[in-house]
């Protein structure tokens, strides 16, 4: 009992920290960092991940044994566009409006790398509980760098929060970064996201050495 | 304005201005994972030139002509990456028929375009743009450009940088995240250039 919750504990670290998908992996940051301008917008595509993610990692998982390999990736691609298609057909149904401002991003997430380096890498060789674990804890480690890409973009580009107004930032004292909402912001933000978090992995494998 | 010159400015301004990969992010992943060399870069992003401007045709027929009149808008996400990958397939099956010594140079490259977000990315803005077939063409090409002059530059700034000291978290993705941001801003330099649009 113990070696088990151990090892889907370490499932979890794996995804959230040591091996996370944005800063480790490098995987699936086309689609979504043109979303982090505004936290919004963040929350709800990371959402639209969690969803996917989970739950195609578990079902290719569950199909594993009955898909014949050389079309292992097709069968992979359309499974992750199934649930893209429900995510976009509930988003149209209900926010239409948020379905606008994500244009296309949406359904990018068929294409967003790291659904399908899960699925490859972890789905296809692990039973169905793990396999959605891993898939879960992974999209939530993507899901807190994006929103703290998203929180420094908004707040200085914008002087808002979630759409509120923050009070310094908003006032006349403060120059807003325009930048920052701008496509520039997103690859500087996301560049030093990664050097401090990698630095910090650094520093504490090297204590653990 | 008419089709012919709409097209022309849809195409300048896919390549410049509205870069699919430094101003939509699309494409990032094989941007930051195979832009190490300028050789392999060259061959992937002519793959990539190509690749786009047939799928975003094929794409543009199958929207206008089975999507659009049976009514099935959900379903074109399926359709398009189906078509995509089908294609992609055709192609590497011809060109290892017909020309070896360039599969040899593009065969690696080219499953690994069925998952380039940019070339599924290029369809679907198509589509909520409501392109006709000649800008579409425009549209395809240019960005396809577009996405190979990006990579092309940054595989040489990264050739140079490999004698480079680097801090040790920044080496790899986070450097090359910096330079794109550093040539995104240079693009935007380019704003303007076409007012028309």
């Amino acid at each position: 009992m113990t070696a088990k919750t151990s090892r889907s504990k370490s499932i979890i670290t794996e995804g959230l920290w040591y091996n996370n998908p944005v800063f480790k992996q490098v995987l699936g940051i086309c689609s979504t960092l043109a979303v982090t301008n505004l936290v919004l917008n963040t929350l709800v595509m990371c959402v639209a991940l969690i969803f996917t993610l989970s739950l195609s990692s578990f079902t290719v998982s569950v199909l594993r044994e009955f898909t014949p390999r050389n079309i292992r990736m097709m069968i992979e691609t359309l499974i992750i566009a199934f649930y893209v298609i429900i995510v976009d057909v509930l988003l149209k149904a209900f926010w239409p409006e948020m379905s606008g401002n994500l244009g296309p991003y949406v359904g990018l997430i068929i294409t967003n790398c790291i659904v399908m380096g899960r699925c490859e890498a972890y789905g296809n060789s692990n039973p169905p509980a793990k396999a959605f674990i891993d898939g879960f804890f992974n999209a939530l480690g993507y899901t807190f760098i994006l929103l703290i890409i998203a929180t420094f973009r908004e707040i200085l580009g914008m002087g808002t929060f979630l759409g509120f107004a923050v009070p310094y930032f908003s006032g006349p004292n403060w120059d807003k970064w325009i930048i920052m909402v701008m496509p520039p912001g997103a690859f500087f933000m996301l560049a030093i996201v990664t050097w401090i978090f990698r630095s910090i992995q650094a520093v504490k494998e090297d204590k653990a050495k | 304005m008419n089709e012919l010159s709409h097209a022309f400015v849809v195409f300048i301004s896919a390549i410049f201005t509205q870069n699919i990969l430094l101003s939509y992010f699309l494409g990032l992943c094989p941007f930051i994972g195979v832009s190490r060399e300028v050789k392999t870069s060259f061959g992937l992003g002519l793959a990539v030139i190509f690749v786009m401007t047939s799928t975003c045709l094929l794409n543009w027929l199958a929207y206008e002509y089975v999507i659009e009149p049976l009514g099935l808008h959900f379903f074109r996400f399926i359709l398009f990456i189906i078509i995509i990958a089908a294609f992609v397939q055709f192609v590497e099956m011809v060109i290892e028929r017909f020309s070896p010594s360039l599969y040899q140079r593009l065969g690696v490259f080219l499953p690994l375009i069925t998952v380039n977000c940019a070339i599924l990315g290029a369809s679907l803005f198509m589509v909520i743009r409501d392109y006709s077939f000649i800008v579409t063409f425009g549209y395809g090409l240019g960005s396809g450009i577009g996405w190979f002059l990006a990579i092309i530059a940054m595989a040489g700034i990264r050739q140079r940088l490999a004698i480079d000291r680097i801090p040790k978290g920044l080496q790899g993705p986070g450097i090359t995240l910096i330079i794109a941001g550093l040539m995104a801003l240079a693009f935007i330099g380019f704003t303007g250039v076409l007012s028309g649009n």
